[in-house]
Order: structure tokens, then C-alpha cells, then sequence
């Protein structure tokens, strides 16, 4: 049963709501036209929107809607405390790392209270606010810990947390993860943490170090709503899969490449996964031009390249971490590119439907 | 007193007329303007109340020295200018 709720479209020029399914899906209401919407979700409890501008000039924003995108308030952003000093905090270039909000890549309602958020920061931070935005709390344990000063950039020129999975069987539990710095847990809400990337391997360092956890680099993990013992993760080198609730991880190859940047999945199939594939690190553009979607829905032993609806010639379309998602339906998904197209579909991929194709750079796609 | 104008691209976002302020340093102007305008300052400051890289301040005329802590001089008749630099963005 197809849902009502909207589709949020984060872009370089504005937030677009697009409503509808598959071929009847179009923009309804564009909001924030001119400005530079970096992330916007629906906290599925409440209904709000809460939507991330990133000004330029005058610095990073947040702004929340309690009437469905009718009117919207600015709220309070998280700020990071002065750096004490003395502390060596230094950026991958030998620069001291200036401790202050640089972007926000990641919300995630915390499903431990009503209203609560989890906010992942530019630089490496995990803030959390009781308050639906009004005021945040920066997660000390996780900023203090011993190897979050080596994380570096990776997707930006700093350390970003731009993946919160909420454990749907104790929300006390949650799992972050870095670029470039690693998968993380804290059991105790945000207490104590844990890294969590065995298998995993970094092919951008000396090979004595590739194993790191805070080397490596995840662009994008989900994990499954329906057996949440199953993570997936699109990582910089490649596709990764963990079904003993982070223990380990396996690395999944796909051909012709594992290159790319989001992954969703099957909020009631956790074998069922889709990734969107670019040519590889070297090339940040397609496979001969065609624009394709991979399906699994057998933990990743077999893809379906999934072409319908999709250009099939000359297109240069890149799709970045945040802008692929699935709805709660399990059969909606959205996709966006940094050239402005974005597509959905409504049978989980077997045919896309172009909703535009002249929109801003597309950062982000959240369904509500 | 010192007059504090600050560019109009900024407007926009948040209502910022001219108006005037005592201070010794445009550290202290700021502080007294944001005093009235709190929402102002997060978009002219960082959290750390560094002023935030890609604008600019004039003080008579002169460019802001120490963005970091603002401790230019002002005059009791100072013209200090708040604007986008042309940078970034």
C-alpha cells in the first residue's frame, strides 16, 4: 500500500516536496528556493520536517515545520565547546582543527524520547538535542575518544558523521558511522563507544594499516528495520555486509564495480538492498554513460541491474550518500544526481519514473 | 556610539537594520547588538564568536584585523560595516 507521506528533495537551490507515486509522482511545493539545502527529514513520530541550510556566508542552519511544510522556525544548531587549552586537535593538513559547526550530514529521530534527535556534524561530531532542535548536546564520550582527532575528510574536507542506524530493539543503542573515521556503537546511549569495522579494509594507506577502524572509510550504512543483527555498507572500497550484528563484516563484489555511495534497504527484507554504482574512485562519473540501480534480495550473492526508465546513453549522473532512500512501504524508492535528475519508483526499481530533470545538484531524498 | 550597518543579503534571513551601539572594540559593539538581536548572531559569528570566514567587517573604512576575537578599535563615532566578503558562498 503506497504511503502519503512526502518526499523530501535536499538541493544545492532548495528543498522540493515531491507527492505522488511512481509516474504520478510530481514537485508539489518548493521551499527555501535560492538557498543551499544540504539534508531534510520527516521524524516519522511527530510529522516534523526538519531541514539543514548550509548559507555560505552566514554559516549553517536548521529550520523545523510543524504544519507539513506550510511554515517553517528556525532552531538552535549544535555548537561544539571551546577547545581547552593546550589540546592538540590537528586536520590532516597539520592545521589546528577548529572546533565549530562546519555542516550537519546526518538526523536521526532517538527513539528512546518523543522529540529527541541525533545530529552528525562536520567536524566528526555526534550531538543530540531532548528538545526537537531548540538546544544540543554534543556526545562527549564519542569526541573525547583517543582516535576521533586522526579522523580526516573524506566527501568533505573534514571528518563527518553522516550515518545514524537507531536500534529498533533498544534505542539506547545506536551505530554511527564516519567518513573517514569508521563504524561506531554506543550501547549505553551514547556513554561508552565501540569501533566495528573488522573485515573491513582501506586501500588508501599503507597495507600494515588497512584494517584500522579509524582508517576506514563507509560512505553509507543502513541497517535492516526488520532484523536489525543485519548492517549493510557502501565503503569506500567497495560493498561490505554484516549479519552477526556488527561481529564482522563481509565484503560483497559486484561487477563491473562496487564503487559508489548510498545504499538502502528493505525495511521488511533484510537480504533485499539497493546500491547505485559509479564507475570508481578514479572516475567519478558512470559506466559508459547509463545510469543503473543494483538490486539484491538475496544478502548480495546475486544483482539485478535495474535499467528501465533509466538514460541509457551519455549520462553523467553521480549520486551522493544521502540521496537514494527507500520508503517504509518497502516498494517507493527515490533517487537523485548531482546533475539534477531525480527518479522514483514504485514496483522497488523494476521501472523508474523521472520526476525532474533540471533541478540543483540533489544532496539529499528522505521519504516521511 | 558607534553605527553598525550590516549588508542586506543578510536581510533576508534575519531583519538586521542599522543601529547604533557603545563599545570600545567591535567585539563589544557586536556583543550589545546581538544583545538585542539574538538571532543575529550566528550568522555574523561562530560558536567560538570568531567572525565566520567568509565575511568581512570595516571599521572606518579599515578591514576587521583580528577576526578571531574582534578587538579592532572603535570610536565614539565610528561607521563599522558588517558584509559578505567575495569569497566563497
Amino acid at each position: 500500500m503506497p504511503t502519503d507521506a512526502p518526499l523530501l528533495v535536499s538541493t544545492r537551490k532548495g528543498l522540493f516536496e515531491v507527492r505522488g507515486h511512481g509516474a504520478a509522482a510530481r514537485i508539489a511545493r518548493a521551499h527555501f528556493v535560492g538557498d543551499n539545502v544540504t539534508l531534510a527529514i520527516v521524524d516519522r513520530r511527530d510529522g516534523a520536517w526538519y531541514v539543514v541550510l548550509d548559507h555560505g556566508h552566514f554559516g549553517v542552519k536548521l529550520h523545523r515545520s510543524d504544519d507539513g511544510g506550510a511554515t517553517f522556525t528556525e532552531v538552535a544548531v549544535p555548537a561544539y565547546p571551546a577547545k581547552p587549552e593546550g589540546f592538540v586537535d590537528k586536520d590532516m593538513w597539520g592545521k589546528d582543527r577548529e572546533w565549530a559547526l562546519k555542516g550537519i550530514w546526518a538526523l536521526a529521530p532517538a527513539l528512546d524520547a518523543p522529540g529527541a534527535l541525533w545530529a552528525g556534524t562536520l567536524p566528526g561530531g555526534l550531538f543530540r538535542s531532548d528538545d526537537r532542535g531548540a538546544t544540543w548536546t554534543l556526545c562527549e564520550a564519542l569526541w573525547q575518544h583517543p582516535t576521533r582527532v586522526k579522523w580526516n575528510g573524506g566527501g568533505a574536507d573534514h571528518a563527518a558523521i553522516h550515518s545514524i542506524c537507531v536500534d529498533p530493539r533498544d534505542p539506547r543503542c545506536v551505530v554511527v558511522a564516519v567518513s573517514s573515521g569508521g563504524v561506531w556503537r554506543t550501547r549505553d546511549a551514547g556513554a561508552s563507544w565501540e569501533p566495528h569495522t573488522k573485515g573491513m579494509k582501506a586501500g588508501y594507506v599503507p597495507p600494515e594499516q588497512a584494517d584500522w577502524p579509524e582508517h576506514q572509510d563507509p560512505h553509507c550504512v543502513v541497517q535492516s528495520p526488520s532484523d536489525p543483527t543485519v548492517f549493510w555498507c557502501q565503503h569506500h572500497m567497495g560493498i561490505w555486509r554484516s549479519t552477526d550484528d556488527l561481529a564482522s563484516w563481509t565484503q560483497i563484489v559486484v561487477e563491473p564495480t562496487s564503487f559508489g555511495f548510498p545504499v538502502a534497504v528493505h525495511p521488511r527484507e533484510p537480504a533485499t538492498a539497493w546500491f547505485v554504482p559509479a564507475h570508481s574512485d578514479q572516475k567519478r562519473t558512470l559506466i559508459d554513460g547509463k545510469v543503473v540501480v543494483n538490486r539484491t534480495r538475496d544478502g548480495g550473492q546475486t544483482f539485478t541491474a535495474l535499467r528501465a526508465g533509466l538514460p541509457q546513453e551519455h549520462a553523467y549522473d553521480l549520486v551522493f550518500r544521502h540521496a537514494l532512500d527507500v520508503a517504509a512501504d518497502g516498494e517507493q524508492l527515490a533517487f537523485g544526481s548531482s546533475t539534477g535528475n531525480l527518479w522514483v519508483t514504485d514496483d522497488q526499481g523494476d521501472r523508474w519514473h523521472q520526476v525532474a530533470g533540471h533541478l540543483p545538484p540533489i544532496y539529499a531524498v528522505r521519504y516521511g | 556610539m558607534a553605527t553598525v550597518a550590516f549588508t542586506p543579503n543578510l536581510q533576508r534571513h534575519v531583519p538586521s537594520p542599522t543601529v547604533t551601539a557603545a563599545g570600545a572594540t567591535v567585539r563589544e559593539v557586536l556583543e550589545r547588538v546581538f544583545a538585542d538581536n539574538p538571532r543575529l548572531r550566528g550568522y555574523v559569528v561562530d560558536e567560538q564568536g570568531a567572525l565566520r570566514k567568509h565575511m568581512a567587517v570595516f571599521v572606518d573604512g579599515q578591514q576587521l584585523v583580528d577576526r578571531a576575537a574582534q578587538s579592532d578599535a572603535v570610536g565614539p563615532g565610528s561607521e563599522i560595516y558588517v558584509m559578505q566578503a567575495l569569497s566563497g558562498g
